[in-house]
This record gives C-alpha cells, sequence and structure tokens, in this order.
C-alpha cells in the first residue's frame, strides 16, 4: 500500500536538464504539482466537449489516479497535460509554472511518459530507448550510460542481460519496465501513465504494480495513472478521481474514503460490489494483531510437546521445522495417534503471509487452511505469530468505523470551508481574484 | 563467330559500356531515393497531398521511355542529359510510393510515444519514423534500380552511354554476322549489373536495418 501522501510535501525541485546535478542518485527530482484549471478539450466536428471544464489540484510526490468507464476523457485529460493533445481551454500549472504556451517540447522533457504498448522503439535497444532522451538533452556519453543501467536496476532488470536487446526480444512485462525506465530516465518531477500495466496478464501486472509502488516509495514523483480497473486504483492511489463522462469529477478523494463513503450512486456503481472486501487490500497483516501460540520445534520429545499443549490450553500446537518455520498443525489427537513418531501426525500448514501481505491475502490464506487461522512469516519464512479469523473481523469492523468517521469529519470540514468561502464572497462582493 | 568468341575480342568495348550502364543507373538511383524520400516525407502526412504525388509517379511511368526520351531531346539535347533526367524520372515512383506507404505505416502509438517523451518533429523523423520506413523504402529502391537497368539501354537511342548501344548496334545490323551476339552481349550484360546490384541491396539491407525490426 502506498503511503499516505507526505504530510508537507517535498519542495518542487528545479527541473533542471543541466550536467551539473550528482550523478549516482536515482532521483535528484521530487514531484512538483500539478494545478489544472477549467481544463477544456473540444475535438473538432463534435458538438459536446470530450472533457469539460477539469478543476484539480494534484500535490508534488502525490500518486493520483483516473478511474472512470471507457471514453469518459481520462486519456484525453491526462495528455492535455503534456498537451499530446492541445487543450480548447483552461490552464496547465506545473510546479507552480503555467506550461500553457511554452513550446511543448520543452514541457515534455519534465513530464515523463509512458503507455499501454510499452511504445517503445522497435529499431533501437534497450539501451539506446532508455538513453534517448538524456542523449537529446545533451548529456554526456559517460553519463547516460551509467543512467542506462541506473534504470534497469530500478525497474528490476539485470543490465548486464538486458542493455543490448531489442524490444521485440522482451516479455510484455520487460517490455513495459523498459517503458517505464525510459520515461523516467532523464528525471522528470512529473510521471503519466495511461492504462500502462492494462496489456499484461494478471499475475505479472501484480508485480509491475508492486514495483511502481516500490519506486515511488523511492522516487517520490507526482504520477498520474489512468487506468479503468478499479482494484488497481485503490491499489496504487494516494488519491482516486472518478471521472464520469465528459470527464466530470465524480469524486476526488482517498481510496478509503471513496470506498466507504461513495459520493454518489455513480461512484458506488463503480466502486462496485464488494467495498468492504476491496478495504482489506489496503491495510497490511503489519496493521493487525499479531497473536502468538504455543510452538514446539521438530525436535522437541512427545512427551514434552504433550505438556505444553496440556499447559496452553488450546487445542492445537504449532510444529516449526530446524529454521523455525512453520511446518504442522498438532491437534491432541493428532498426538494420540502419533504412537511415538510425528512423521505422519498432524497436517501441514500450506499458507503462510508475511506481514507486508494484504489483509485481502491473510484472509484468503485463514480461509484455505485447515486450522482456521494462518501462520505469519518473517523474511526468511521463519514463525512470527498467527492471524485469526476473528482478529480479521474485528480489524476490518474497526477500520471500516474508522473509515466512516473520518470521512464524515472530512466531509465536516468542506462544508465549513465551502460556507466560509461563500460567506467570505458576500462580505467583500469583490470575486475577481477567483476563478468564475 | 561464336558468342564467347565475340565477347573475348570486344570485352574491353563491353566492360566500358558495362560501367557506364552500372555508372548512370546508381547516379540516377542517388538522385531519385533523395528527392523521392524528399517527396515522400513532404506529403505523407496529408492524405491529399500523398496521393497526388503516387498517381503523378504513376502517370509518368506510363509514358513509353523511348518516348519519354525523344521528347526530351528537343529540350535537353542528346547524350547524357535526356538519358538521367528520364532514367531519374522513371525511378522515383516506386521509392515515393514505398516510402509513403513505410511512412504511413509507422504505429500511432509510436509516434505518440515520440512525442510524449519530448523528441522534436525533426528528431522524430530521423530517429523514429524513417529508420522504421527504411525497410520498405529500400525495396523501393531495389526494384527502382531494376526497372532503370532495363530502361537505361533505351538511352542509347539518344546517344546516351552503357550497354544499350551495344544492343542498339545489333538491330541495326541484324541479318550480319556478329547482330545476333552484339544484341545478345548487351543483354546478358545488363543482367549480370542487375543481379550484381541485387547482390549489393542485400548487403545494404543487412547493414542498415536494425536488428530489431529486421524480418
Ligand atoms: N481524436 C479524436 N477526435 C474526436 N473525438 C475523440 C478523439 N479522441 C477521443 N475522442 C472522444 O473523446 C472522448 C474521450 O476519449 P478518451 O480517449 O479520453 O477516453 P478514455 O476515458 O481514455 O477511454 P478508454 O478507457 O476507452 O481509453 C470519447 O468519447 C472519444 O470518442
Ligand atoms: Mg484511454
Amino acid at each position: 500500500m502506498p503511503d499516505a501522501p507526505p504530510a508537507s510535501p517535498p519542495p518542487a525541485a528545479s527541473p533542471g536538464d543541466g550536467d551539473g546535478s550528482a550523478a549516482g542518485r536515482r532521483s535528484d527530482s521530487h514531484g512538483a504539482t500539478i494545478e489544472l484549471e477549467a481544463l477544456t478539450k473540444r475535438y473538432p466536428g463534435s458538438g459536446a466537449p470530450a472533457v469539460d471544464n477539469v478543476n484539480m489540484e494534484i500535490r508534488a510526490g502525490e500518486t493520483v489516479i483516473f478511474v472512470g468507464p471507457s471514453g469518459c476523457g481520462k486519456s484525453t485529460t491526462l495528455k492535455m497535460i503534456n498537451r499530446l493533445i492541445e487543450p480548447s481551454g483552461g490552464r496547465i500549472r506545473i510546479g507552480g509554472e503555467d506550461v500553457t504556451d511554452i513550446d511543448p517540447v520543452r514541457l515534455r522533457r519534465k513530464v515523463g511518459y509512458a503507455i499501454q504498448s510499452s511504445g517503445l522503439f522497435p529499431h533501437m535497444t534497450v539501451a539506446q530507448n532508455i538513453g534517448l532522451v538524456p542523449r537529446m538533452t545533451g548529456w554526456r556519453k559517460t553519463r547516460i550510460k551509467e543512467r542506462v543501467e541506473e534504470m534497469l536496476d530500478l525497474v528490476g532488470l539485470d543490465p548486464g542481460e538486458f542493455l543490448g536487446r531489442y524490444p521485440r526480444q522482451l516479455s510484455g512485462g520487460q517490455q513495459q519496465r523498459v517503458g517505464v525506465a525510459r520515461a523516467l530516465a532523464a528525471d522528470p518531477p512529473v510521471l503519466l501513465m495511461d492504462e500502462p500495466f492494462g496489456a499484461v496478464d494478471p499475475i505479472t501486472r501484480d508485480h509491475l504494480q508492486d514495483e511502481l509502488i516500490r519506486l515511488q516509495q523511492e522516487l517520490h514523483k507526482t504520477i498520474v495513472f489512468v487506468t479503468h480497473d478499479f482494484d488497481e486504483a485503490i491499489k496504487l492511489g494516494d488519491r482516486i478521481a472518478v471521472l464520469r463522462e465528459r470527464s466530470h469529477i465524480a469524486q476526488f478523494d482517498t481510496p478509503e474514503a471513496i470506498l466507504t463513503n461513495p459520493a454518489d450512486d455513480f461512484v458506488s456503481g463503480f466502486v462496485g460490489a464488494g467495498a468492504a472486501l476491496k478495504r482489506l487490500n489496503l491495510s497490511r497483516v503489519r496493521d493487525v494483531e499479531i497473536t502468538d501460540i504455543p510452538t514446539v520445534t521438530v525436535d522437541t520429545p512427545l512427551q514434552q510437546i504433550f505438556n505444553s499443549l496440556r499447559a496452553s490450553g488450546t487445542s492445537e500446537i504449532l510444529l516449526l521445522d530446524r529454521n523455525h518455520r512453520p511446518y504442522k498443525w498438532l491437534r491432541r489427537g493428532d498426538l494420540m495417534r502419533a504412537k511415538g513418531s510425528l512423521a505422519r501426525a498432524g497436517t501441514l500448514v500450506t499458507d503462510t503471509v508475511t506481514r507486508d501481505a494484504t489483509l485481502r491475502d491473510a484472509l484468503e490464506a485463514v480461509l484455505t487452511d485447515s486450522s482456521g487461522r494462518a501462520a505469519v512469516t518473517g523474511r526468511r519464512g521463519e514463525y512470527i505469530g498467527v492471524v485469526d479469523m476473528e482478529t480479521l473481523m474485528n480489524s476490518v469492523h474497526e477500520l471500516l468505523e474508522e473509515d466512516r468517521l473520518e470521512a464524515l469529519e472530512h466531509q465536516h470540514d468542506l462544508e465549513t470551508t465551502r460556507s466560509a468561502q461563500t460567506h467570505a464572497e458576500q462580505e467583500g462582493g469583490d470575486a475577481g481574484g477567483r476563478k468564475a | 563467330m561464336s558468342f564467347w568468341e565475340y565477347v573475348r575480342t570486344t570485352h574491353q568495348q563491353l566492360l566500358t559500356d558495362a560501367y557506364q550502364h552500372a555508372s548512370v543507373v546508381f547516379q540516377c538511383m542517388v538522385v531519385a531515393t533523395a528527392l523521392g524520400v524528399l517527396i515522400g516525407v513532404t506529403t505523407y502526412r496529408s492524405a491529399w497531398a500523398g496521393n497526388v504525388a503516387t498517381t503523378a509517379g504513376s502517370m509518368l511511368l506510363t509514358i513509353p521511355s523511348l518516348a519519354m526520351i525523344g521528347l526530351l531531346i528537343p529540350l535537353v539535347g542528346l547524350g547524357v542529359p535526356p538519358t538521367v533526367i528520364a532514367l531519374t524520372l522513371y525511378g522515383l515512383l516506386p521509392v515515393v510510393r514505398n516510402a509513403i506507404v513505410g511512412l504511413r505505416g509507422v504505429d500511432p502509438a509510436l509516434t505518440e510515444a515520440a512525442r510524449g517523451i519530448g523528441m522534436s518533429r525533426l528528431a522524430r523523423l530521423l530517429r523514429v519514423e524513417l529508420p522504421l520506413a527504411w525497410p520498405p523504402i529500400l525495396t523501393g529502391i531495389r526494384v527502382s534500380t531494376q526497372m532503370l537497368m532495363g530502361i537505361a539501354a533505351i538511352a542509347a537511342y539518344a546517344s546516351g552511354p552503357g550497354l544499350g548501344n551495344e544492343i542498339f548496334r545489333g538491330i541495326a545490323s541484324l541479318g550480319s554476322a556478329n547482330a545476333l551476339n552484339q544484341v545478345l552481349a548487351g543483354t546478358v550484360g545488363i543482367i549480370i549489373l542487375a543481379l550484381l546490384f541485387d547482390a549489393a541491396y542485400v548487403l545494404i539491407g543487412r547493414l542498415t536495418i536494425s536488428r530489431g525490426i529486421r524480418a
């Protein structure tokens, strides 16, 4: 789960293209703010605008997801940010600078762009693709080479193996990684992604999403990400903008708030069934109570196992292997039948979860494990504790309750500021400074 | 005199003719390629302009070569000029057409990606579109060259250079002892030249088409 947006956004570094910045660090420029003001796109020949009067403020270092039904204008809105599509009206500001009228080539150099089909140039090697933007901005050869290797490393590809390959020699998921590496190569403060993981299989997509989360924790770019997959939005977004036709914002809020308090029927329709289940994706096992249960190891004498089971007052005990990893669940009956050897007794532990697993994974494990609980393991698979059904249920109830309170408070805040604004406007009678 | 004897006794003349033939075709192809790609690049983005260019090229190609040279003689005189002009014009069409097809065939997602990462119009053209359109353009050049090999023979009619002279001399003296040998020598020479050029194009293709898009 992505961290909450930083309380005080990191200062928007100047997006210098120059050669002077320290090499060796992966990112010198943290995210920049993006402000969209009355942004509108009217395609020639069509009556209604495709994007109608969008106002949005995106904080520096934040990941914002646009979701909405097909054709609602997500891509059009996104592409207006780097002016691949020229707006018919409104302003765009990045890091406070009005970029609506600057040279689009200059604008795009500080806005990374990654698309669904990866958009890699098939006639260039991986290294050439990634090094393209740095080369155009006049970096030195050695620095480009370093940067390319660093970027490959960043997206989890071994430079030695992949540098010289052509895109067609890569799998879909690898192409997508290289696409992201290229978008980040010149260290832009802003990254735009249009359904980047739309064309890969669900397992690879899951991996790529995890990678993006990890990457973002390291880089703190401002990311605007388009998808029509609400689960993807929940997983990746600090905030989600649910868009309806003509890019009208139905709700723009944190995943938690949207799940627990959808603004209207359109949003709840889009959230779909099982909001509570989806909420499980937003919390990790480390956030809930992990209980301890009696354990023994395979080297423990049988009699001692009996004793600890009796002493614990539970009907079950967890047998660990020599590396302290969960191995088998032993019940009283199993021990009775064991007849001196544990080789055949008990049921194997089939599914464990780590502390980083989502509660949804934990629930899955609890439901499949024969004992009705799941063992939690550490980095090397060693036993830490267990989560059970009851803990999970209580946590989810608590979470939902918290979310609801927060959403109410949030709503209350909004109303107060809004009424304060109206009040101020009426008082001053001068709305000249405000946007119409 | 047998054909081989004929070739042996006149090989000096034949080699000179062959060299001139190859030379004029090569030079005209260079000009036709440059012009053809330029026309392709300036017209492919507009449906209208592209079609005009292709249609004009096709119409040029329907003019019989003899007539074209005949029409050029009063304008530019005899010898090399009408030959070069005619060959260049004929060589244009396949290059223009394939350049337009090739450039239009570049995946729009790629050109958008190129724009998206901040490539200027010129950089997009030189680094993305032309390299991707290069295989069909090279095919066009190859087709043009084959065609020009034959058409260049007609140039002898306007006292142009090349193996056509051999053929025309033979035709003019039909019935004489060496007439057939002359026509045959000219024709075989042209075929051999065409094969050599083709081999060269295969080599050029290997060297210039990126491994990433080679079939
Ligand atoms: N070049 C264009 N000319 C005219 N209309 C267009 C053009 N591009 C998009 N549109 C229209 O604008 C609207 C928004 O399109 P857009 O591509 O932004 O949708 P989207 O939300 O990205 O959809 P999807 O999820 O299917 O990608 C659509 O109704 C579409 O038909
Ligand atoms: Mg789209």
